[in-house]
């Protein structure tokens, strides 16, 4: 077995209407077409979807590991951004 | 009538089951893992439809037997599939082409099906149409690439619909028991589905850029339980566990 010239595709599925597409995994294939039949018979054979997007893994942009500290560390200390922080009047309350 | 009808089942079941088998010989060695799963999914549909028909017809029959009994313990002569679902797997042109001709069939007599007076036919064959038609999908499309792929990979395309266009006629040429079914509008009388099943594949080799055989020669007898030499090979394999230890389970 060999994928070596097949483009690595990532594979998101709905699994019931109105929920969103999911990713659920990967795969290999030479085009769109094939893609989605490959990510049918690969993610969708226990019922598990309604709906599948394909896209080219090389076309999505991820951020990278050292990235971590800029991104991300900065919002811990910013608790006010959660609405639990908030005290929300009694009228309000359900 | 009887007799006919549980005949002209069957048969539809023996075709299901003997592709399948086929199919199923990929499992582990497609060339790449999700043509793989791909594949067994397919040969899985076919096993399913298999022992469906097989369900109806041992019921129609009336004697008693079961799916099982009518797939495991019955010899080479009573099997009246096609000669083309018997065939070796070959290369995987050879399987893709053989596929594609066997899906545009089944897809269009699935479709003729749902509107069969047997009504346990017409409910199978409701199901089997949506199968074939992502069947028919599948490897329409792999006969266009490889078609017109590589030189490589349109020689063995060609190489292949060469080979089996001889054992297309078998697909259209019914019987008696064929005939009285379609009498009784419970079956299909397969020489209806000639012309549109030309047309359709005509078209999808020509995309391929394949050119279509002559009519040179045309084997048949699948369905009167006329063999090639394959088929004994493939049912001492399909049979064996069954028959050397009867009623195992596990």
């Amino acid at each position: 077995m060999s994928s070596k010239h097949l483009p690595l595709w990532e594979v998101f599925i709905r699994s019931r209407r109105g929920l969103d597409h999911k990713h659920i995994g990967s795969l290999h294939a030479a085009d769109p077409e094939q893609a989605l039949q490959a990510a049918r018979d690969t993610y969708t054979r226990r019922q598990e979807g309604v709906s599948i997007w394909v896209v080219r893994s090389s076309d999505i942009h991820a951020s990278q590991f050292e990235d971590e500290a800029a991104f991300f560390d900065p919002a811990a200390d910013k608790i006010y951004r959660h609405p639990t922080f908030y005290d929300v009047p009694e009228e309000l309350k359900l | 009538m009887n007799a006919a009808h549980y005949e002209y089942v069957r048969r539809l079941g023996d075709n299901a089951l003997v592709l399948g088998q086929r199919l199923s010989e990929w499992c582990g060695h497609s060339p790449f893992l999700e043509e793989d799963i791909a594949m067994a999914n397919t040969a899985l549909d076919l096993i399913g439809r298999a022992r469906m028909l097989y369900t109806h017809a041992a019921a129609l029959e009336g004697r008693g037997r079961d799916e099982d009994a009518l797939a495991y313990g019955r010899d080479e002569r009573e099997f009246g599939n096609f000669l083309m679902c018997e065939l070796p797997k070959g290369d995987y042109a050879f399987t893709l082409v053989r596929q594609y001709l066997l899906d545009v069939y089944h897809h269009r007599l699935f479709t003729a099906l749902t509107t069969s007076r047997d009504e346990t036919l017409a409910a199978i064959a409701a199901k089997a149409v949506k199968e074939a038609a992502y069947h028919l999908r599948r490897s329409g499309d792999w006969v266009v690439r490889l078609g017109d792929g590589t030189d490589e990979s349109r020689d063995r395309c060609q190489a292949a619909l060469d080979e089996l266009w001889g054992y297309t006629d078998e697909l259209f040429a019914g019987d008696a028991v064929d005939a009285a079914m379609a009498e009784a509008g419970i079956g299909v009388a397969p020489a209806s589905l000639a012309e549109g099943w030309r047309a359709e594949v005509e078209a999808l080799f020509d995309r391929a850029q394949l050119a279509l055989p002559r009519d040179d020669w045309q084997a048949s007898g699948g369905r009167a339980g006329l063999h090639t030499e394959h088929m004994g090979r493939l049912l001492a394999e399909l049979q064996f566990v069954p028959r050397a230890y009867p009623g195992a389970r596990w």
